[in-house]
């Protein structure tokens, strides 16, 4: 059938674009949960302890 | 005529969908998980957190001379619009964060005959909240400002181990199929506690108990929230753009 045939081609090249999202993901999160700059650490303050990120 | 400068070989047509389907449903799923939750805590956690901090700023002493009122007056909602817009933000480019991870091992799993979509985005969403919020949460419990705590990078550092061990555990749970990785998936959700993690030396915190008590049980309910509808979100949008770009192929 020819999803399975789309499915099967996208499998092999489905790993690097997981990766690229995973590692901007994590980025993102220690950018917004754990940078401890000052300026970003102020405007960031309430979400931290909200999330539960350790904050200062 | 344009100058080809392209040293690499350009990407596939098919990993390029794959990312823009990726960053597409996580940016969605994020955006409005995000929104969501931010409101949440603004009506749920930042109420306990404005008064935890009239504690820490000493304007209320708690076992002082006098007996002081469990209701104090609180400044009201955006009494302070900069800092909830900042809140707003910052909840949803974290959870645009969350997201971008979850829908990669989505496709992931997709690829190994998993179904994904709002309904098993569920499972993923509470697998999500177990590895970022309550696994790290259980020993470092969400604080309120003021509390005692130990060095925060050493804190960073634990909590960061202790989600990367959830977050295997998880996916161990979910997909493994067999005894050895439902062992291996409990010793990694109990070793970082049964290790511990960084402790203060005394405790010093000003902030009555209950309030801290009350802020972790808030944090911890609507993080569980956020996370369900993250998942939920994330598996709905990922779906529907895989479903697009099957119909374009």
């Amino acid at each position: 059938m020819t999803t399975k045939t789309l499915k099967a081609s996208a499998v092999g090249s489905s790993i690097l674009p997981a990766i690229f999202a995973v590692v901007l993901g994590l980025g993102i999160i220690t950018v917004t949960g754990h940078v401890q700059a000052s300026g970003l650490h102020d405007a960031a303050h309430d979400v931290r302890h909200a999330t539960g990120f350790p904050c200062h | 005529m344009r100058p080809t400068m392209c040293a690499t070989r350009p990407a596939s047509p098919a990993t390029k969908t794959m990312i823009s389907r990726i960053l597409t449903s996580a940016l969605f799923a994020g955006a409005a998980a995000g929104l969501i939750t931010a409101l949440l805590q603004l009506v749920f956690v930042q109420p306990v957190l404005l008064h935890a901090e009239l504690y820490e700023g000493g304007d209320l002493v708690h076992f002082g001379a006098e007996a002081v009122s469990a209701h104090p007056d609180l400044p009201g909602m955006f009494a302070e619009p900069m800092r909830d817009i900042l809140s707003i933000i910052f909840t949803m480019l974290t959870y645009t964060g969350y997201a971008l991870v979850m829908v990669a091992l989505m496709s992931v799993a997709q690829g190994q005959g998993h179904e994904i979509n709002a309904r098993t985005g569920l499972l993923w969403g509470l697998a999500g909240f177990v590895a970022f919020h309550f696994a790290p949460g259980l020993s470092l419990a969400p604080e309120v400002p003021g509390v005692a705590a130990a060095d925060v990078g050493a804190r960073q550092i634990w909590w960061t181990a202790t989600v990367a061990a959830a977050g295997i555990a998880m996916w161990l749970i979910a997909f493994g199929g067999n005894i050895v990785s439902y062992v291996v998936a409990a010793m990694l959700l109990m070793a970082p506690h049964l290790i511990g993690a960084p402790e203060p030396a005394t405790f010093s915190g000003p902030v009555p108990t209950e309030i801290g008590a009350l802020f972790a049980a808030r944090a911890f309910g609507v993080g569980m929230a956020a996370w369900a509808l993250l998942g939920s979100f994330a598996g709905y949008f990922w779906q529907s753009e895989s479903a697009r770009a099957d119909a374009t192929a």
